[in-house]
């Protein structure tokens, strides 16, 4: 691999290092501060199941910060995380409320505002709305755990030192869950970024499977998490362990299962599918912040308590840091963007070009988008998403709908199927329906993306989208991925003017 | 043993001993866990067991058996010893194998105040032998009552000590400690007065003063451990 790749992924790594040092503190700071855990089992053990929930599961929470905005460049993803990191080590420094997921966010947002890119709003939405439901779902869960937990411990008549045993041997299960959790869920804050610009190709493991880029990528974000939860986290842990409410080891044992589930919700492919089959609505997998579900759940068996001993100050600090964070790590990115790219000479995004033609203004008004105002734009290239969204601006004040239309089909996007890369393309993520489609449209050329998408569902039906419901969500975005990669590649250079 | 599993052209082994390691340690854990169950189990049966033989003892002396009593001295300071032995073991493994961080201060700190009971069991048992003080008959049956009260009162506190044990109400329990205790005291008052109203000289009347206060003394011991064990019982809910 590039030296400079390396260079690069290392403020992913930074930033995972902080995760890691930073939030397994929250799944097994009480156990470890509470001394009902030693250190070295618990780092062993989160490290594990980090690295485990990141690769095996870190793929659905990685796609929704995709949406937000595709930091298609390196050296944008490197400033994208390094203002992120910069951000959690400097708010953590002041004493301030941080998380490291609503860093990422506001990093990505300005990389979007900085390369001129739009920002999915409906993606930024479904995010914010996580962040508020986070610690409310945790502290729902946490109240009925505990009222479960502890009718069974009554009932139960458990020896005290029995008890000890099984909260002991609790704490351990639900850490190593937690742990698990935190992988897949937060593993898309650390190396989402470089997802669209991963350094990474497959690989065989024989009979096991392929290790997929992604999960490469992953892999080597979690193992930089590990590293955190070795190095770093004893102190936190000792510190969320005695310094959060007086909690007995059971109350503990709620507060980190109420965290995990939280987590997994938020992060678990399977679970979405299984809502989805059953016509049920589903929980969006988006990157929650692991403090805040840990606090919530905290604040949720305070409240059950009658809620004397709360801090209600924490409370306001929770909501005061979904402002403060993302716009603080907002700024930074753009302000290290620009530094990054005028002083260093660095790219950090590529710009888009877009081709306006009757063909594509034919396809804009199939979708639904009225284009009599820009019949006058026909035969027009425009070689920067800044300029051809400023023309759009002047000639029709689209909305964003309209506006994330006329972008997705107009932008140039040369795709070749040619046959010796179809000939090498791993079989694992098509099915032999999908790759004998392929062989059909081979040695032809595309302009735009939705043109492969066209003549792949003219060559076979298991390239065509099934109707938009909840039951098909899960397999349509399959089908999207499966095309991302066709895309990627089979996507050829072609020279800028 | 080893055992190969042959997936394809791949080999995986599988060395029982490695499997039987991690087995083993919850399994240890948990015996570990029972042993120490055992330990504190006995350790209330000891003290439930000095009671009732400080019960018997002195109502021997008080009926004037004193070969009887002499014979429950020595069982009292077997059950003693046994129940010195029993917290030493005990406060040594939770602290070794780190067993109820938490609480474990507490624990240690119910057992010590028990065995304190004890204590100050044997050592009346023991005032009682050195001094061998003279009851009329009407003030022997006020002591008697007196004693039997007592170990009423260090009966209930086992009780509660159990319930705490094993996590149960107990509040159930330790009510009955605080009811005893009081009884205790107007009883007490009452031998004392009966003491001071009767015949004999002033020496006389307080070596039998301090006879009283002495048991009455076990019952507000037992009085205090109950507090504090009302007090973890409440920490622990938490």
């Amino acid at each position: 691999m590039d030296i400079a790749v390396i260079v690069f992924l290392s403020s992913g790594l930074f930033l995972g290092w902080s995760l890691g040092a930073n939030d397994a503190a929250n799944v097994f700071g009480t156990a470890v501060g509470t001394r009902m855990v030693k250190f070295s089992t618990a780092a062993f053990i989160c490290s594990g199941f980090v690295i485990l929930g990141a690769v095996v599961s870190g793929a659905g929470a990685a796609h929704t910060l995709g949406k937000l905005g595709a930091v298609n460049a390196i050296g944008g993803s490197f400033v994208a995380a390094f203002s992120a990191a910069l951000t959690v080590y400097g708010m953590t420094r002041a004493g301030l409320p941080v998380s490291t997921s609503q860093a990422i966010v506001g990093a990505i947002i300005g990389w979007n505002l900085f390369s001129g890119f739009p920002t999915d709003s409906a993606s930024l939405l479904k995010i914010v709305g996580t962040w508020v439901a986070c610690p409310l779902l945790a502290g729902v869960i946490g109240i009925l755990l505990f009222k479960l937990t502890t009718a069974v411990v009554a009932w139960a008549k458990l020896h005290i030192y029995r008890l000890d045993a099984y909260t002991r041997l609790g704490l351990i299960l639900a850490g190593a869950f937690g742990s698990y959790s935190l992988g897949a869920n937060n593993i898309a804050n650390v190396m989402g970024v470089f997802v669209p610009a991963n350094p990474f190709s497959s690989f065989s493991l024989g009979d096991f499977g392929n290790l997929t880029a992604v999960q490469q990528l992953f892999l080597l974000g979690a193992v930089a998490i590990a590293v955190g939860v070795f190095t770093y986290s004893k102190r936190v842990m000792l510190t969320v362990g005695s310094g959060l409410l007086p909690l007995s080891p059971v109350a503990a044992w709620v507060v980190v299962v109420a965290h995990s589930v939280v987590l997994f919700l938020f992060s678990s492919q399977g679970l979405e599918h299984f809502l989805a089959s059953a016509g049920l609505p589903t929980i969006p997998l988006v990157p929650v912040s692991s403090s805040q579900a840990v606090v919530g759940a905290v604040i949720g068996i305070g409240l059950l308590k009658g809620g004397r001993g709360i801090k209600w100050g924490v409370l306001v600090n929770i909501a005061s840091g979904w402002v403060t964070t993302p716009l603080i790590s907002c700024l930074v990115c753009f302000v290290a963007l620009f530094f990054f790219q005028n002083v260093f000479n660095q790219q950090v995004y590529k710009d888009a070009s877009y081709l306006v033609t009757q063909v594509e203004l034919a396809e804009i008004e199939r979708r639904g988008v009225a284009t009599n105002k820009l019949t006058r734009l026909a035969d027009a290239r425009f070689d920067s998403v800044r300029e051809f969204r400023n023309e759009l601006q002047s000639r029709m004040s689209p909305t964003e709908h309209e506006e994330s239309v006329i972008l997705e089909v107009a932008r140039i996007d040369p795709i070749l199927i040619s046959n010796i890369k179809l000939w090498h393309l791993d079989a694992e993520p098509l099915s032999d329906e999908q790759r004998s489609a392929m062989w059909k449209i081979v040695g032809r050329k595309f302009i735009h993306r939705w043109m492969v998408d066209e003549a792949l569902a003219e060559a076979s039906d298991a390239w065509k989208s099934l109707p938009s419901t909840k039951a098909n969500k899960v397999l349509n975005r399959e089908l999207r991925r499966q095309r991302e990669i066709i895309y990627d590649v089979f996507r050829i250079e072609e020279p800028r003017p | 043993m080893t055992l190969v599993l042959h997936f394809g052209n791949n080999k995986v082994s599988l060395t029982a001993g490695s499997r039987r390691k991690g087995g083993n340690r919850m399994l240890t854990l948990f015996s570990k866990t029972k042993e120490l169950e055992a330990q504190t189990e006995e350790f209330c049966d000891k003290v439930s067991e000095g009671a009732l033989a400080f019960r018997i003892g002195l109502f021997s002396y008080l009926d004037g058996d004193r070969d009887a009593f002499a014979e429950k001295q020595r069982h009292m300071c077997e059950i003693e010893s046994r129940a010195d032995d029993l917290r030493r073991q005990i406060q040594r493994r939770l602290y070794l194998e780190t067993l109820l961080p938490e609480s474990r201060g507490d624990v240690l700190e119910l057992l010590e105040y028990t065995d304190e009971v004890l204590n100050a069991c044997e050592s009346a048992m023991w005032q009682f032998a050195i001094e061998a003080p003279d009851f009329s008959s009407d003030v022997a049956a006020e002591f008697k009552k007196l004693v039997e009260t007592v170990v009423e009162t260090v009966e209930s506190l086992v009780s509660a000590l159990r319930a705490f044990f094993h996590g149960q109400q107990s509040s159930d329990h330790t009510h009955k400690v605080i009811f005893f205790e009081s009884e205790a005291d107007k009883i007490n008052r009452r031998v004392l007065s009966m003491i001071f109203d009767g015949d004999g000289d002033l020496s006389y009347k307080n070596q039998l003063r301090h006879f009283v206060l002495h048991i009455d003394n076990i019952a507000d011991i037992a009085e205090n451990v109950a507090d504090k064990l009302a007090i973890f019982a409440l920490k622990r809910a938490i």
